[in-house]
Parts: structure tokens; sequence; C-alpha cells
């Protein structure tokens, strides 16, 4: 027994986990009641069709401010995320969302955006290196194929749909997470877009490391291969399986999953 | 009147010294003009939600002569590079570095200028009217000078590094007048900084005047920092005029002063010619930024471009109104005209009025106000990168007036400024 609940604890503290997670935005129940475990070093896919509740799990995760949580937790390496109030404090913890839409920031650069949440994960009093930053920046900004007149431009303005979410990435691999969520990081990327996005996301796959990967098509996973493929409909998760699965959906159409749910009630 | 009759102000006239005789008797009759001109009311268009009460200048006093002159004078360093620098201290000179100008152009104290180059000034010296309703503060301004600076570059000559000037104020209660009167004649090209400082956290009273003047084809940057005390009024009153295919860029950054009432009026007084008039005023407290604004189209094919942000938080108020005047004849005319509040709280007021005068049909003119707060989504954003919620509107305020910050050409100078913001704002970046 004490060697089975010590299993369980190290499991906890070393995955994302989901439990039983209800969540409205006004009146409306968006999910309900979404179970699932991402374990450290692994990468999910959660597939769904537009409006299954998967970009909302995202933003709740996060702590987006329109959505309220009624019931349920979720754990990140054993703590609740719910605990932490913020947005900031939770992305602090370790949790990093990457957006659909990442949103424009006039007149505050790229260098500077990056430096602000860099210095925010450091001890008050300490100050970020400059040089040390630079040189960080570049070598992650030369590998996902980033112009470096990049640094001086304001975050994501005039930027093309590619440049948004190659600089989500970016702030990915300065922010160093413990888990990363990427909501339909693949929309509006063409297909070379599309395959230095997921070079830069494998080469920060790591045993340290749990990624969420939400998705509307296939495609993506063909270049960031996924442990699991989660299915969400209406607010649950409806089947698991391996990367197969995304195969089999992209066959099959989405109605093939709820005919089975049915079938089997 | 007897000129040494004390008056209800405090401000007392005692004509300076400096000054050459005719100069003396016209500031006489200023000051006479001052008594007899009545005080501003919200009844005045020009000072339309004006808070009149702030205008009390009963407290204030001449100023005394500078007691710290080295610290203000060490102190007084901005740009690395530059052309020459003159430091005033309660409207005295007290230094003057002007041996990195090119032969001919000119910077010098304006009484100077009155006896060395007495018919330039007398022909460009608050040769404009004040008409955006301080013509009362602009007498007393004329009444009380002796210091200020005339910025002489003659025709084809550029002057590649810029020209600093420091006004500072010093002592509870002191009154400054500072002066800049730059005059450009054809294809000349300057750029000149004004810092507008306070030595101490002590009330003030400033009353500015700028007048500038491009001949053809003339360049001008400008670039004002008022940065005066927390517990200063002040009056900022501007004129330039623009002739032919001349083009000035005039920034005025807000950062510091209790209530701060700014007057800028330019005048496309040549076909061709260009004025871009910005400014950017980070309000907080309860402190006040009130200002009129005129873009006067007199002649064809002149462009004017108004861009001005404010951001007011906690219980701080601006006031804009500006008019674009096209006047007949004036064909072909690009105007445009913009003020941009961020609001970041319930208690701050903005009231923004622009304004449209056109008298002929061949013209592009587009004006207007814009108000709104910080977006939950762009501060979620920030956020969900552990950026705290604080830092991060910080962040959307800078950048709000960074990017403003890139219509000025000149790279230096935009990044002096960014920092100043920056640091006003309590946002670190990288270097």
């Amino acid at each position: 027994m004490r060697g089975l609940h010590q299993e369980f604890l190290i499991y906890l503290l070393m995955s994302l986990v989901i439990k039983n997670l209800t969540a409205n935005i006004g009146d409306q129940q968006i999910l309900k009641g979404v179970n699932l475990e991402v374990p450290k070093g692994e990468v999910h896919a959660i597939m769904g069709k537009n409006g299954s509740g998967k970009s909302t799990l995202a933003k709740i995760m996060a702590g987006h401010p329109d959505y309220t949580v009624t019931g349920g937790e979720v754990l990140m390496d054993g703590e609740n995320l719910f605990d932490m109030e913020e947005p900031d404090e939770r992305a602090r913890a370790g949790l990093f969302l990457a957006f659909q839409y990442p949103m424009e920031i006039p007149g505050v650069t790229i260098a500077n955006f990056i430096r602000a949440a860099v210095q925010a994960r450091l001890p008050e009093g300490e100050e970020l290196e400059a040089t040390d930053y630079y040189a960080n920046l570049y070598a992650k900004m030369d590998a996902l194929k980033i112009p470096r007149a990049f640094t001086s431009r304001s975050v994501n303005e005039g930027f093309s749909g590619g440049e948004k979410k190659r600089c989500e990435i970016l702030q990915m691999a300065m922010l160093e997470p413990k888990y990363a969520v990427l909501d339909e990081t693949d929309s509006g990327l063409d297909i070379d877009a599309l395959k230095i996005v997921s070079d830069g996301v494998n080469a920060l796959r790591s045993p340290d490391r749990g990624f969420l990967v939400i998705t509307h098509y296939q495609r993506l996973l063909n270049y960031i291969v996924p442990d699991k493929v989660h299915v969400m409909v209406d607010g649950r998760i409806v089947m698991t399986g391996d990367k197969d699965l995304a195969l089999e959906l992209e066959a099959r159409g989405y109605d093939w999953v709820t005919e089975g749910e049915l079938a089997t009630a | 009147m007897n000129p040494e009759t004390p008056t209800t102000d405090g401000l007392q006239f005692t004509p300076s010294p400096v000054w050459p005789d005719w100069f003396r008797s016209a500031q006489q009759d200023a000051w006479n003009e001052y008594l007899a001109t009545p005080a501003p009311t919200r009844k005045d268009e020009t000072w339309r939600y004006a808070n009149i009460k702030a205008l009390d200048l009963s407290a204030f006093r001449n100023a005394p002569p500078i007691a710290s002159e080295g610290k203000l004078i060490n102190a007084s360093t901005g740009l690395e590079a530059i052309a020459a620098k003159l430091v005033f201290g309660n409207n005295a000179l007290v230094h003057s570095q002007t041996d990195g100008l090119p032969a001919g152009v000119v910077v010098q104290p304006l009484d100077v200028a009155a006896r060395e180059n007495e018919a330039l000034f007398r022909q460009y010296f608050l040769s404009q009217p004040v008409e955006l309703g301080s013509h009362k503060y602009a007498l007393l301004h004329k009444a009380l000078l002796s210091g200020g600076v005339l910025v002489h570059v003659p025709a084809n000559v550029e002057v590649a590094l810029p020209i600093e000037l420091y006004h500072w104020v010093e002592g509870a209660n002191s009154s400054v007048f500072p002066h800049t009167l730059i005059v450009l004649g054809d294809n000349a090209k300057v750029t000149v900084v004004d810092h507008f400082k306070s030595a101490d956290g002590a009330p003030a009273f400033a009353c500015g005047i700028n007048d500038f003047h491009l001949g053809r084809g003339a360049k001008l940057d400008y670039v004002a920092i008022q940065d005066w005390s927390a517990d200063t009024l002040a009056f900022h009153i501007n004129s330039t005029v623009c002739d032919r295919d001349s083009s000035s860029t005039a920034l005025v950054a807000n950062l510091g002063g209790r209530h701060i009432r700014g007057e800028s009026f330019s005048k496309l007084a040549g076909e061709g010619s260009r004025s871009v008039m910005l400014s950017i005023n980070p309000l907080d407290g309860e402190r006040q930024v009130d200002q009129r604004t005129l873009q006067d189209h007199a002649a064809p094919n002149a462009t004017s471009d108004l861009l001005y942000r404010n951001s007011l938080d906690d219980k701080s108020q601006a006031i804009f109104s500006g008019l674009i005047r096209v006047e007949p004849g004036s064909k072909q005319t690009d105007a445009y005209q913009k003020v941009e509040n961020l609001v970041l709280s319930e208690d701050a007021v903005a009231h923004s009025m622009p304004g449209l005068q056109i008298l002929n049909d061949d013209v592009r003119c587009t004006h207007g106000a814009t108000s709104g707060g910080i977006s939950q989504d762009e501060l979620f954003y920030m956020q969900a990168r552990g950026i705290r919620p604080d830092l991060g509107r910080r962040l959307v305020v800078a950048g709000f007036f960074h990017s403003l910050l890139e219509r000025l050409d000149n790279e230096t100078l935009r990044a002096r400024v960014a920092a100043l913001v920056n640091e006003r704002l309590g946002v670190k970046v990288a270097d």
C-alpha cells in the first residue's frame, strides 16, 4: 500500500491534472466535467470541433477573467492553480499559454516585453543581466528564424499570422514553463511556418515539461507527434487514444465519436 | 502707475537693468496692460472647462537669485553630443557653452540679442498675436522677462547636433519666464531641446513663451521636456510660423507640473509648408493639463498634423480644445488633428473638443478625439506571461507614448524622451 501511495504522490507531483472541471461564461456552462492528466515529458493533444470547449479550457487554466470556475480543480505538480487568483501568478508558477490570437501591444517592443516577463520571475531586488538576456534572446530568435530587427518592433503589431505564432513560441522558449498549453497554434500558418513552429516546440520537449496541444486539425500532429490524443465534445473529454486516433478523426470526422458515445450509452 | 507698486499678485514690476531702454519702456506698457486686462473666466470660449481657480497668482513672487548654481549646472545634462547649451536659473543665465556651433549661428540670451541683433529681435520677438486665451499672461511674461534665448540659424546653415536649453526654477513660490525665440533663415536646419526643471519640490510659477519662425525650406525639430515640480503652475505659449516649404516638428512632453496651460499656434504661412504638433501627457494624482491649439492654414498645399496623447490616472484632468482653420485660397490643404485619451481611473476627467473651420472646399481634413481604457484582453495577455498587472498597465501606458515618439526623426532624442517617459511611469526597460 505504502509503495502505491508514494507512486501516486510522485505521479501527482509530476503532472498537470485536471479533475472534474466545470466552468461557465455568464450563465452558460461550457465545461461540463473535464478530466485529464498530462505527465511531465509527454505531449497530449486535445482535438474537437469548434465550440466544444477546448479553447475555453486553455483560457480557464490561464485565468481569463471572463470565465467562472464552478467546480473541480487543476493541479500543477500538486499545486492547485485556482489557489492562485491572478493569471500572472499561475504563469510565474510555470504555466504557459500560447494564444490563438496574440494581442498587439503598441509601443512595447518584443525585447522589453519578454524582458519584463523574465524579470518578473526573479526574486525581488535581483536584476536581469542585460548581456546574458540578449544573448539568450538572439539565440532563440535565430532558432525560430525570427529576424533580429523584430526585437525593436512592437509586440505583434503588424505581424503576419506566422510571425505572431513564432513570437508565441519564442516567448515560451524564453520563459521555460513546466507546462505549456498551445491553443490552435497551427491556425493561420502555411506549411513552412507550421514546420518552424513545430520544430520550435519539439526543441522544447523535455522530461521536465508537459505539453497540451489544442488543435482542430490533425495536420499539426504530424509535426508535433503526441503521446496521447483526447477528443473533446460538448465540454467533456469523451475519448482518449494514441497518436493514431488523430488520423482516425481526420478520416472519419468528429460525428463518429459522438455516434460511438451514443452507441455505448 | 508707479513701477514699484506692489500688486495683490505678489509679483512686482521691477524693470531689469539688463534690457535696453526701449525694451524696458515696452515692458512698462505691457505691465500696465496686464493690470488692466481682466482675468479669464470660464465664460470665455478659450477657457471652457478650465479650472480658473488654479490660476491664482497671489502666492508667487519675483524669483530671487539662484542659490545652488553649481548644482544646477551639473544637473543640466541630457544628450551626450550637443552643439550648444545654455542654462538659466531663476531667469538668469548661469552657464553658456556655444563652441560647437557652426559659424554664423547665434545662441544668446535675449537681452544680448536685443542689443546685438536688435533688428531681428524687433522683427520676431512676440510678433504673433496670442489668440488662444492667455493674452493677459503673455503681457505678464513680456513685462517681467529677464532671461530667454535667441537661436538664429542663418540661411543654408545646418546645425547637425541639438542645442539644449535648460530653464530652472528654485525656491518656494519663485516665478520664471522662459522664452525661446528661434529664427531660421531659408533652408536652415536645427534641433532644439528645451528642458523645464525645478531645483526642488517647492511650489513655483512658470510663464513661458516660444516663438518659432521658419524661413523658406527651413527645418526645425523641437522638443520641450516639461518637468516642473508637482506643485507648479505653468503657462506654455507657443507660436510657429512656417514659410514656404519649411517643416516644423514640435513635441511637448508634460511630465511634471500641477496645473499646465498649454497654447500652441501653428501658422502655415507659405505654400507647401508643414507643421507637426505632438504632445504627450502622462497624468496622475490631481494634475491638470489644459491645452488649446490652432492650426492656421493661410497658404495652399500645406500640411498640419496634430497628435496629442493623454494618460489619465487617479483624479487627473485633461482638457483639449483644438481648431483647424483653413483660410480662403488655401487649396489642397492637408490637416489632421487627433487627441487620444487613455483613461486609467474612473475619477479622471478628459474634455476633448476638436474643431474645424474651413473656408474653401479643396481640402482634406480629419479631426477627432478618442477615449478608452486598457483592454482586459491586453492585460490578460501580459499577465499570462507572468507580468504583474500593475507593471502591465504601466507598460501599456509607456507604449502608448512611445509609439507617438516614433514621429521624431532624431533617434537619440527619441530614445532620450522615451527613457524620461519610462522613468516618469516607473518602467524599467532593456538597455
